[in-house]
């Protein structure tokens, strides 16, 4: 009987997830077709190709921006968590203005940076007028952009588990620690961030994985010159009409994805698994 | 005096607690005893008036720079961190040295030694208790303030903890505030006791001085069972009962009896007087049986008459 019950779940994982994934595998062991496609022989010479140091850079610099994402994120996110756990009967409110954005497509919202962030978009054009700056400040097409993308795009899914665990709290453990002679920064180290570990580290996994490869945001705001390994991938699939090459890209990619999240069930707190 | 939107939660208090005693505040819920803790805590700060500790007056200085400390009512214990880290706790925040000489102190005090490692899930209602305990009093407060703590305990625990609670007490010589609407809990550790009534303090004194000479209406319910007759009340252990008319020098009403209820080392007997009024006599079981529709007399010494104004 519970077979049945679960056949949904089952059919949904075999064909939208396991399925593909097997397509890409078997992509990334085929040749590469003259228009796009893929041919036979069998071969492991894109997994070959992938070991070039060109995209071992590529590689680092994606790790390195969703590293630095991901903690301006958790920076941002603690605070307004504190403060939406503690709002009493406005917490529903302002719960539902973190999840607001996902209302319209993130397409639409990346682009509506780039009218902010361009040289005569509004904040250069605020500045320019105001006589803050002569010129117009290079908002735009750097990693900085790239960056300030990605944490307004994945800061919804840190502020989330973040103030699922602080929810959770008991207020009364605050009291005792202050009684206990512990200034607020105090008790905040020694006791509120222990005790939403858990909740920092789903996180940091929900907020870093999908920064690692986006391809969207680096696409849009960085303008090409800010390439993360999204769209290296995104590339080979596109212009380089070079399917297998970037099919042995993606799998590399979720190799290092599921590696890092080993680690992090492996050594992070048990209360996450 | 503590006002919160709409009504006072404690108003025109007056209250000074002697020295190295144990005093509870006893009222029922709501009455504003667990305010007047978090007052003294410094968990709220007064709307008017003053909290002093030894005679220094601590209005606005935060909990953690009063030397009082408290044992919360489901003991608040840091669930990530060991006995040893919970009781270390206020000695780290407050830069005390010989942290681990004076947490094996504590442990022995409270009976835990042995326990050190392990974290406050792995360990008995009782256990934690006392963990909270002793992470109070390691920091020697001045005053250590009890917000109901054997609330959370079972009854057999509960009177065993009332005994260790007092006997630590004496040994520390620490002043214990400690929070009950329990009047039995009250009674049997304190050695004054404040009666709390809708954010104000009844009454002042030993468990005998408000026990056998409440000063209002609201301290004779409240500790203890009471008749109430026209104008007076009356203990039930003041009343007696007898089939035949007492002796000269009592006062007494012809009644009937109404119901029984048997309480093991005594019988509650209800009898209704020829006014209408309803008393409860106890009576031990040698003095008789009595069933209900019996003709009876309830009597009393008339100097155990408690009136009030």
């Amino acid at each position: 009987m519970r077979g049945w019950f679960l056949l949904p779940a089952r059919l949904w994982l075999w064909l939208l997830f396991l399925a593909p994934l097997a397509i890409v595998g078997g992509y990334s062991l085929l040749t590469r077709g003259t228009y796009g496609g893929v041919e036979l022989p069998w071969t492991f010479e894109n997994y070959q190709r992938t070991l070039d140091p060109l995209y071992g850079a590529i590689l680092l610099r994606s790790v390195v921006i969703a590293a630095i994402a991901t903690a301006l994120c958790l920076l941002l996110a603690f605070p307004l968590a504190l403060f939406i756990a503690r709002a009493n009967e406005r917490k529903n409110l302002y719960l539902n203005l973190v999840i607001l954005p996902f209302w319209t497509s993130f397409l639409v919202r990346t682009y509506a940076w780039l009218f902010l962030l361009r040289d005569t978009g509004l904040v250069n054009t605020v500045l320019l007028r105001l006589g803050i700056t002569s010129a117009p400040l290079p908002l735009l097409y750097n990693d900085g952009a790239v960056v300030l993308g990605l944490v307004y795009g994945f800061l919804p899914f840190m502020v989330l588990p973040l103030y699922a665990t602080i929810e959770r709290m008991d207020p009364a453990l605050l009291e005792a620690a202050a009684d206990l002679g512990a200034r607020p920064w105090r008790t905040f180290f020694r006791v509120v961030v222990p005790l939403a570990r858990p909740g920092i580290w789903a996180g940091v996994v929900l907020v870093f994985i999908p920064c690692l490869g986006a391809y969207l945001t680096p696409d849009l705001l960085g303008g090409g010159k800010s390439v993360m390994i999204g769209n290296l991938v995104q590339n080979q699939f596109t212009t380089a009409r070079d399917w297998p090459f970037g099919a042995a890209i993606s799998l590399g990619l979720m190799l290092i994805a599921t590696g890092a999240l080993g680690i992090v069930y492996w050594r992070g707190p048990k209360e996450i698994l | 005096m503590k006002h919160y939107p709409g009504h006072a939660a404690v108003d025109g208090i007056s209250l000074s607690i002697p020295k190295g005693g144990f005093f509870s505040l006893l009222g029922p819920s709501g009455c504003g005893k667990t305010t007047t803790l978090r007052l003294i805590a410094g968990f709220e700060e007064p709307t008017a008036g003053e909290v002093r500790l030894h005679g220094v007056l601590v209005n606005g200085r935060r909990p953690y720079e009063r030397n009082v400390s408290t044992v919360f009512q489901n003991y608040a214990l840091f669930p990530h961190l060991t006995v040893q880290g919970n009781v270390e706790f206020g000695l780290r925040e407050r830069g005390i040295a010989d942290r681990a000489g004076r947490v094996r102190a504590v442990l022995d005090l409270v009976e835990l030694a042995g326990k050190e490692s392990r974290h406050p899930a792995q360990l008995s209602g009782g256990e934690r208790q006392r963990v909270a305990l002793a992470r109070s009093l390691v920091l020697e407060p001045e005053v250590l303030l009890l917000d109901e703590p054997l609330a959370a305990l079972d009854q057999q625990l509960r009177k065993q903890m009332r005994a260790e609670l007092k006997n630590l007490q004496r040994r520390v010589g620490i002043t214990f505030l400690f929070v009950t609407h329990d009047q039995e809990e009250a009674m049997s550790m304190s050695d004054s006791i404040a009666v709390m009534h809708q954010g104000r303090i009844e009454q002042v004194g030993t468990p005998e001085e408000v026990y056998l000479r409440p000063a209002t209406r609201f301290v004779a319910g409240f500790l203890g069972a009471i008749n109430w007759m026209d104008g007076f009340g009356l203990r039930p252990e003041a009343t007696r009962i007898s089939r035949t008319m007492p002796v000269n020098g009592v006062v007494a009403r012809p009644a009937t009896v109404v119901r029984t209820v048997f309480l093991g080392n005594c019988v509650h007997v209800a009898a209704r007087l020829e006014t209408g009024e309803e008393a409860v006599a106890e009576v031990v079981r040698e003095n008789g049986t009595y069933a209900a529709g019996d003709t009876v007399h309830i009597y009393w010494d008339r100097s155990d008459e408690l009136r009030f104004p």
